[in-house]
């Protein structure tokens, strides 16, 4: 198996992996390593499908995408972590509550 | 400015304009409110005086506008639409003097002539429309508009009955549009046309149509009150005395009764109907309406849920009329359209006299009435024999229309549903004649308002004696020229002859 | 004169203008709340010049820095995209109407920025035509959409914005391996050259369900719905206001553009495993709102219900369907909008929004009850309303398909809508066992709520229009037309 072909299995399935801590883990620091994870899946799925034929240059596009939701996903991370300190601040856990508030 | 083609929706402006102005006026400004209401009324009259002399020199009004692609909001004046809308504004001029005298001193007063301005705009556009998707817009925006007027109180009992009477019609309303959608969908077209539109659909959608034709007037017969639809109306009382004068004279189950008739006349044709064979079940259950409203009305002692039930009842006439295939009982059912309308308000009016003066309610409380406040019981008396169908009066001019009709479509059977009516109508009304003119009174009245030594107020007392004078009239001039009865004549002259 | 408004370009203005709103909002504190009602108006003003341009001259497609498709950004104008920008730009301007009286000084430095932020973005999505763009765009407004909530403070409005953050991540990042897949298939971004090249394959099957299931959490159709209530609920009246209005509007904005014009090969299973989820939303939206007991709860289930309805156009597929369905955006995002602004003065008034203890605040707050019922008339579909023309169109193309079944959806989510509306105007009537004490009302957040839900009405009576405007351009005019 050519080497984009394993970097875009691997990529999905990171996506993967994420998705199920995503769903199962609760603390929100994990959920938020999870979306992260999930991120770097589909940024690696993109770079491998880049490449091109052995010897040309891989497709730019691509990289620009991945450039563009790397810089995405930090601002959505950071987002994330200061809301997460808030939450603990006001609720005293960095879960989120399983009763719907009524 | 091009009349013909602004008139109908100036007519229906009239009202709604005025209303929302209305809604914004402070409660204190009585004089204002009520030169507002009376000068609104008034003007609808006018211009539909106009329009009745234009519609009878020959001119055409009607108004068109874009609503979807493909489908207008159509405001017609064809010869029925005049008949209602004539009743209707002219009914609402007395019940606005009615209710301006009622309500005096009561909160809330200005969002009533709101809702009250709103209510009748939307039943001119009933009155007025000229396909079945401009019937529909103003047949639920009645709903919405008559919701207000029954909570009006704010009781317990007025957010119950109000609570029923959004079951029943909202409904009604959603079984309205699902057949007007489905007849859409077949048509292509849903404007009114004499004798009916979907003739030539009849090879290959017989079973649609049948389908269709009950979906219509399944949701027409909440507001036309038909059995087992009829549960809102006794419960919807509970709403003041003008409210329940326009709900049953005028507007909702009149609304009902003439989306009825269009169904049948104006989409389908009566005798396309007759041979889909659906007329026949709506005579019947026409009929068991008939009988089942007399015979509750029997037991009210309550005077306005007495007066519910025979409205119920007297409504049914007119389907009848519709459903059976003869023009005479056409003529009957379309004329007691208006008889009804006219000898309905005059005993609710009196109603409401009775309980704003008296604090009646009930009819075992109405002992000696007649002395206390005889004009009002003589008003009373003409609109209780009119229903019992006495000659000479409005009531007796329908119900004969109706039997002689029945004979002509060979339907005998209906001769014994009226003369049972009649009886049963004898029944629940004569007693409370009787008791009202020849038994003794009580001591004291539940509660006594004193208007000096007048009977009662200027503005309660006339309307009732003006519609009472009014099916006398309708009676005895009923071959007068321009007569209800004539004008009826007309329209069904043209729906049957080829 | 005319040409030189005609030169100008409407649609860059109209992305541009609110960042350069936000930017001057968040320099200058103090005056944030006359600068961010001015930014407002020009918005609208760009939109409307915009939508003259389309009006006259047909589609509008504009390079960005001179770099044309397929490597560049343009920007793209059709029918559909102006239609959506109109219902952004009045309920937008209603919102920051409301917004300038709903917020004092120093909640208000924090709104705005956020909220033209989101304005820009909700512009920049509309406008976007590549399937990558679409995607920047999406995440921008997520992130804005998830500050907002937060603005409130308090437990419920920040695990809100965080299960909010989360499912938004969530399907963008769905969204974007999507987005690798078709580029990978076809090679380009484009969404006019995609339709060209577009053939069924198993990777753009993937692509389609990949990005299909990530907009449909963000639109929350019924069963990934979850997050939405208490989002919804616990934020500010205006930002539940725009939420439901605008938001998650534009997740289905992408869905119908690449349903339409991207994947027509895909099979009509599909269709009508979107129609069945859009019908148990309908059912199940409706029943929830019945049960709650708070106002703002009611209306947030009431969107979930509204939205099931724009999925039953999926198994349908006719012109009419869509017709409804675009319909029933454009009134809902007004009739919502207003039924939140008037939760909102609810909330103001007393201090809570529990349904039972309104306590007669139909006599207090007329205007408020008002708007409340007339948005509701147009969220239960009655007539003359917005609402009642796209049930109207959405019935008609049931029948005339044949599945009549959705018809039955329809009319009862119309009657559960009736449940719910009514049961909240006949407690606005009754006198309640213990009486609060009242806050004053501004009137322009009363007018406001009121301007919107009239909009909702007039869009029943004006219907010809918005509808001839959908068809300039694909997806509905032209020979690709569904």
């Amino acid at each position: 198996m050519s080497p984009p072909s394993l970097y875009a299995l691997v990529g999905i399935g990171l996506f993967t992996l994420g998705l199920y801590a995503l769903i199962v883990h609760t603390h929100l620091l994990r959920k938020i390593l999870a979306i992260n994870v999930m991120g770097s899946g589909v940024f690696l799925v993109l770079v491998a499908l880049a490449a091109r034929a052995r010897e040309a240059a891989p497709d730019p596009v691509p990289h620009a995408m991945v450039i563009t939701g790397i810089v995405v996903a930090v601002s959505a991370t950071a987002l994330a972590l200061a809301l997460m300190v808030r939450v603990r601040a006001e609720t005293g856990r960095a879960e989120l509550p399983e009763k719907r508030p009524e | 400015m091009n009349w013909n083609a602004w008139l109908p929706l100036l007519i229906v402006l009239s009202s709604l304009s005025v209303g929302l102005v209305i809604f914004f006026l402070p409660e204190e400004r009585v004089a204002t409110r009520t030169t507002l209401n009376l000068a609104a009324a008034v003007l609808k009259l006018v211009l539909v005086g106009v329009m009745i002399w234009g519609v009878v020199h020959g001119h055409h009004y009607v108004t068109r506008l874009p609503l979807l692609p493909g489908l207008d909001l159509v405001l017609r004046a064809d010869a029925e639409s005049v008949l209602f809308v004539t009743l209707s504004s002219g009914l609402w001029l007395v019940t606005t003097v009615y209710a301006i005298g009622y309500l005096e001193g009561s909160p809330h007063r200005s969002r009533f002539f709101g809702f009250f301005s709103l209510c009748v705009a939307a039943t001119v556009g009933v009155a007025l429309a000229g396909n079945l998707m401009t019937f529909l817009l103003f047949y639920e925006l009645l709903t919405l508009a008559t919701y207000p007027l029954i909570v009006h109180r704010g009781t317990d009992a007025a957010h119950q009955a109000g609570r029923a009477y959004l079951t029943y019609t909202i409904a009604g309303g959603a079984l309205l549009l699902v057949g007007t959608v489905w007849l859409y969908g077949i048509a292509g077209s849903l404007d009114f046309s004499y004798r009916g539109f979907v003739a030539e659909l009849a090879d290959g959608h017989r079973a649609a149509l049948i389908a269709i034709f009950a979906l219509l007037i399944a949701g027409l017969a909440v507001k036309a009150a038909l059995v087992p639809f009829h549960g809102w109306l006794p419960q919807a009382m509970v709403a003041p005395a003008p409210v329940s004068a326009l709900l049953h004279a005028v507007a909702v189950v009149k609304a009902g009764a003439f989306g009825i008739m269009r169904v049948v006349s104006d989409v389908y044709g009566i005798e396309f109907a007759a041979g889909l064979g659906v007329t026949l079940p709506l005579a019947t259950v026409a009929a068991v309406t008939i009988i089942y409203g007399s015979m509750r009305a029997l037991f009210q002692d309550d005077l306005k849920r007495r007066l519910a039930f025979s409205t119920v009842s007297q409504v049914s006439y007119i389907v009848l009329g519709i459903a059976l295939t003869s023009p005479i009982a056409t003529i009957g059912g379309l004329v007691h359209l208006v008889h009804q309308g006219v000898m309905k308000i005059t005993l609710f009016f009196c109603a409401g006299n009775l309980a704003e003066t008296l604090g009646i309610h009930k009819v075992s409380e109405m002992n000696g009435v007649g002395r206390r406040m005889p004009w009002t019981m003589a008003a009373f008396t003409i609109g209780a024999f009119g229903m019992i169908g006495a000659p000479p009066l409005a009531g007796f001019i329908s119900k004969w229309y109706l039997g002689l009709g029945a004979l002509d479509a060979g339907q005998g059977w209906v001769l014994v549903i009226l003369a049972g009516s009649s009886l049963l109508n004898a029944g629940y009304f004569l007693p409370v004649v009787y008791a009202a003119w020849f038994k003794l009174p009580a001591d004291t009245w539940p509660a006594e308002r004193s208007f000096g030594r007048r009977e009662t107020a200027w503005a309660l007392l006339a309307p009732p004696v003006v519609t009472a004078l009014l099916t006398l009239a309708l009676g005895l001039l009923a071959s007068a020229p321009f007569s209800p009865l004539q004008w009826v004549r007309s329209i069904t002259i043209r729906e049957y002859t080829p | 004169m005319a040409l030189t408004i005609a030169a100008i370009p409407w649609g860059v203005m109209a992305i541009l203008l609110p960042l350069v709103g936000a930017l001057a909002c968040f320099l200058s504190p103090r005056r944030a709340n006359p600068l961010g009602l001015v930014t407002a108006f020009g918005v609208v003003a760009c939109v409307a010049g915009l939508a003259w341009q389309v009006v006259a001259q047909g589609t509008q497609r504009y390079a960005i820095g001179g770099w044309g498709a397929p490597l560049g950004i343009d920007v793209y104008a059709d029918g559909l995209s102006v239609l959506m920008l109109m219902a952004t730009a009045v309920v937008g301007l209603g919102i920051s109407v409301y917004s300038n009286s709903y917020f004092k000084r120093d909640k208000a430095v924090n709104f705005w920025p956020l909220w033209l932020f989101l304005w820009s973005a909700l512009n920049a999505l509309f406008l976007s035509a590549d399937i990558f763009n679409l995607y920047v765009t999406l995440e921008l407004l997520g992130l804005a959409a998830v500050a907002l909530v937060a603005l409130a403070g308090g437990a419920d409005a920040l695990t809100g914005a965080m299960r909010y953050l989360l499912v938004s991540l969530l399907g963008s990042l769905a969204y974007l391996l999507g987005v690798a897949l078709l580029y990978h298939s076809f090679g380009c971004l484009d969404i006019a050259l995609l339709a060209e090249r577009m053939e069924p394959s198993p990777a753009v099957l993937a692509a389609v369900g990949l990005m299909s299931a990530g907009l449909l959490l963000k639109t929350a159709l019924f069963p990934l719905h979850f997050w939405l209530p208490p989002a919804h609920a616990s934020a500010p009246a205006p930002v539940s206001a725009l939420l439901s209005a605008l938001v998650v509007k534009a997740s289905f904005y992408i869905l119908l553009r690449l349903w339409l014009e991207v994947f027509p090969v895909t099979a009509a299973a599909l269709g009508q495993l979107l129609g069945l989820l859009g019908a148990a939303a309908v059912l199940w939206g409706g029943l929830q709102a019945l049960r709650q007991t708070r106002l703002k709860m009611l209306i947030a289930y009431s969107t979930v219900a509204q939205l099931g309805y724009l999925f039953l156009a999926f198994p349908l597929g006719s012109t009419i369907a869509w017709q409804g369905t675009l319909y029933l955006l454009l009134s809902h995002a007004l009739a919502k909008a207003a039924m939140f602004m008037a939760a909102g003065n609810v909330l103001r008034f007393g201090g809570h929004d529990r349904i039972v203890d309104l306590d007669r605040v139909a006599q207090r707050l007329p205007l408020t009850v008002t708007a409340f019922a007339l948005a509701g008339v147009s969220i239960m579909g009655l007539p003359p309303s917005g609402g009642f023309i796209a049930k109207w169109l959405l019935l008609e193309a049931a029948m005339l398909s044949g599945q009549w079944w959705w018809m039955i959806i329809l009319i009862l989510g119309g009657l559960l809508a009736a449940a719910y509306v009514f049961k909240v105007i006949g407690y606005a009537f009754t006198r309640a066992v213990m009486t609060h004490e009242a806050r004053a009302v501004p009137a322009t957040m009363e007018w406001a709520a009121l301007a919107l839900a009239l909009a909702a009405i007039l869009l029943g009576l004006v219907a010809p229009w918005p509808l001839a405007l959908m068809e300039i351009g694909l997806p509905f005019g032209g020979e690709a037309a569904g």
